[in-house]
């Protein structure tokens, strides 16, 4: 199922619960899912059209009246387009707004690199108070999105809208939103990855295991606040990681987990991401390619962060 | 509510001179758009406003928001005078830990229903209020000025189409139009005639009236509050540091202004005279 269907689903779900909760779309409700909800919420649903500032506004304006907006349009819109809206209407004035950002990073494909945000992560990261979510799956997403709309503040959601690998299959699993997934044991190399990247990371664990490499994959599905102690936790056990994400290199995940390393524990760790280029038009696989962002990419990596652990030796393939 | 035009003119009065004194007393403020804006907003919180000092939270008040965040001094004054919040506490404007920064902060003032600060923004959120309003049907109003420099920005003039699209009759906008920006004058830098016209097109009710005349103002007020189906705009003439001699003349150096002890001295002085 696309996770676009899973936000309308569990949003038509909420609604019916919870009166407080109101959508607002800027033209892509189609594309992002929440289009059908007009039918049964009409007086909830807010479209104002080609206009993200505006739709900013409006959704800081109906949260300071108690209500609990949910916003979306595409990541590059939902952050680098309205940063200052977000920035003073929402951040500053600490409004519960909860912001969809869909089609992140290589997920914009066809659309390009005109769409393709890569320092989304980066421009909500530096507001004060927001809190950063990044999905890994259906599963996962469906249990997240009543915890973020009961956090009394403001939320970025970098929602991938299309149909991704099922992640979370254990039944028992019980998603918190302030609680990172250890996903795979293993005390040689830690690998903290969001979204699209879980599965990536997933597959590298098996690559090193038949190298008899043991890697720890964690899903740091909220990148702000992080949850430092389960980091730490693992990257003291492992004391090397590789960090993955659809994003820049600089200033999301890879940054988060780094500035928690260097002050806490310092160990060798490389960063899978977008190495300080804009994306490019394409289909997924290519994508995942052109950008070393593929389960192959991090077993290199991993072994640059062991490497570097082993001998202590600086090695880096990251253009700096 | 029965306020007569007199009790609002002495109003506007007392809130004009508590102004200066504040801003005075710092040194430095931004004068001269808290003055020019203080007749509308006299008028909108002593006879249209219904707000209750005693319970700021009270979720079916009305609400104005000062989406042109640096007239935030205005609002204080106006929110002491109506017992919002001590009014000896106005003197701590911009001073170390205040309550009451130079713009609006809907976390820190009693009082205050939005923050703004960032131009351009305000009358988005006044939007997202009317449009609670509405859904929670509690017949509230929301009142918001916008100024005419603001009006630059691209983003009222979104609100403004969405607005009208969506009839928000329970939403009465103003735009301060003292036709001053800090680097010369909307005219010569980026003129918005024919401003009346402009909000004409995007489907307002508009009204043109001199803003610092208390009994036009409330008459335009009592007018727009009659009209069904469309969002109504008040466009004030105003003059820029309206009230005293010194700081009008000033004109563009009037928006954030340093005063001397005894530029403080003389503006009270000429406001206690009741120049208006």
């Amino acid at each position: 199922m696309e996770m676009r269907k899973v936000l309308g689903d569990t949003l038509a779900e909420m609604m019916r619960r919870d009166d407080r909760i109101v959508v607002l779309d800027a033209d892509l409700s189609k594309a992002n899912g929440t289009y059908p909800l007009r039918k049964e919420f009409p007086d909830r649903m807010f479209n104002v059209g080609v206009a993200e500032a505006n739709m900013t506004g409006i959704a800081a304006g109906l949260a300071t009246y108690g209500l609990v907006p949910f916003m979306t349009t595409f990541a590059p819109f939902a952050t680098r387009r309205v940063c200052d809206q977000v920035e003073l209407s929402i951040a500053y004035a600490n409004l519960p707004v909860k912001i969809i950002g869909s089609d992140p990073g290589i997920a914009a494909e066809l659309n390009g690199g005109t769409h393709m945000s890569v320092n989304d992560i980066g421009i909500m990261r530096g507001m004060p108070g927001m809190v950063v979510y990044e999905p890994a799956d259906n599963v996962q997403f469906r249990q997240a999105l009543p915890q973020i709309a009961r956090h009394n503040g403001p939320v970025y959601i970098r929602m991938f809208r299309k149909t991704t690998p099922n992640i979370f299959t254990d039944p028992g699993y019980a998603f918190d939103l302030f609680k990172a997934d250890i996903l795979r044991a293993g005390d040689d190399v830690a690998l903290f990855c969001s979204g699209v990247e879980v599965s990536k990371a997933l597959d590298a664990t098996v690559i090193l295991a038949n190298e008899g490499i043991a890697a720890e994959v964690v899903n740091v599905h909220t990148i702000k606040p992080l949850d430092s102690e389960t980091i730490l936790a693992t990257l003291r056990k492992t004391g090397c990681a590789v960090t993955c994400e659809n994003h820049s290199i600089y200033n999301g995940l890879g940054s988060a987990v780094m500035e928690l390393a260097a002050e806490h524990f310092p160990v060798p760790i490389q960063r899978i991401g977008f190495q300080d280029r804009f994306g490019e038009v394409g289909k997924l696989d290519y994508l995942f390619t052109a950008l070393q962002l593929t389960a192959e990419d991090i077993v290199t990596k991993a072994k640059l962060a062991l490497a570097a652990k082993a001998g202590g030796v600086a090695v880096s393939s990251t253009a700096l | 509510m029965s306020v007569s035009t007199d009790d609002l003119v002495r109003k506007c009065r007392e809130i004009r001179y508590t102004v200066a004194d504040v801003i005075g007393r710092l040194g430095v403020g931004h004068i001269g758009g808290s003055l020019s804006i203080v007749e509308a907003m006299v008028v909108v919180y002593y006879k249209y406003l219904r707000i209750d000092a005693a319970n700021p939270a009270k979720p079916d008040r009305d609400r104005f928001v000062l989406s042109k965040g640096h007239a935030g001094p205005t609002l204080y004054a106006i929110l002491a005078d109506l017992g919002f919040f001590p009014a000896d506490r106005l003197h701590t404007l911009n001073r170390n830990g205040t309550t009451l920064p130079s713009h609006p902060d809907i976390k820190l003032t009693p009082g205050v229903d939005m923050t703004t600060g960032s131009l351009g923004q305000g009358l988005s959120a006044a939007i997202g209020m009317a449009l609670a309003s509405r859904y929670r049907q509690d017949n509230a109003r929301v009142y918001a000025v916008i100024g005419d420099g603001e009006s630059q920005e691209g983003q009222i003039w979104e609100a403004a189409m969405y607005a009208a699209h969506m009839k928000l009759d329970n939403l009465l906008v103003f735009t301060d139009f003292n036709n001053l920006i800090i680097d010369g004058t909307i005219d010569e830098m980026n003129g918005l005639e024919p401003l009346d016209k402009k909000w004409e097109a995007f489907g307002w009710n508009v009204q043109v009236v001199d803003g610092h005349d208390v009994a036009a103002i409330d008459a335009a007020i009592e007018s727009a509050l009659a009209v069904k189906g469309k969002p109504s705009m008040v466009i004030l003439k105003t003059t820029k540091g309206k009230g005293v001699s010194f700081i009008e003349a000033a004109l563009t150096a009037n928006h954030n202004m340093p005063l001397t002890p005894d530029q403080h001295k003389q503006a009270l002085e000429e406001l206690a005279l009741g120049r208006n």
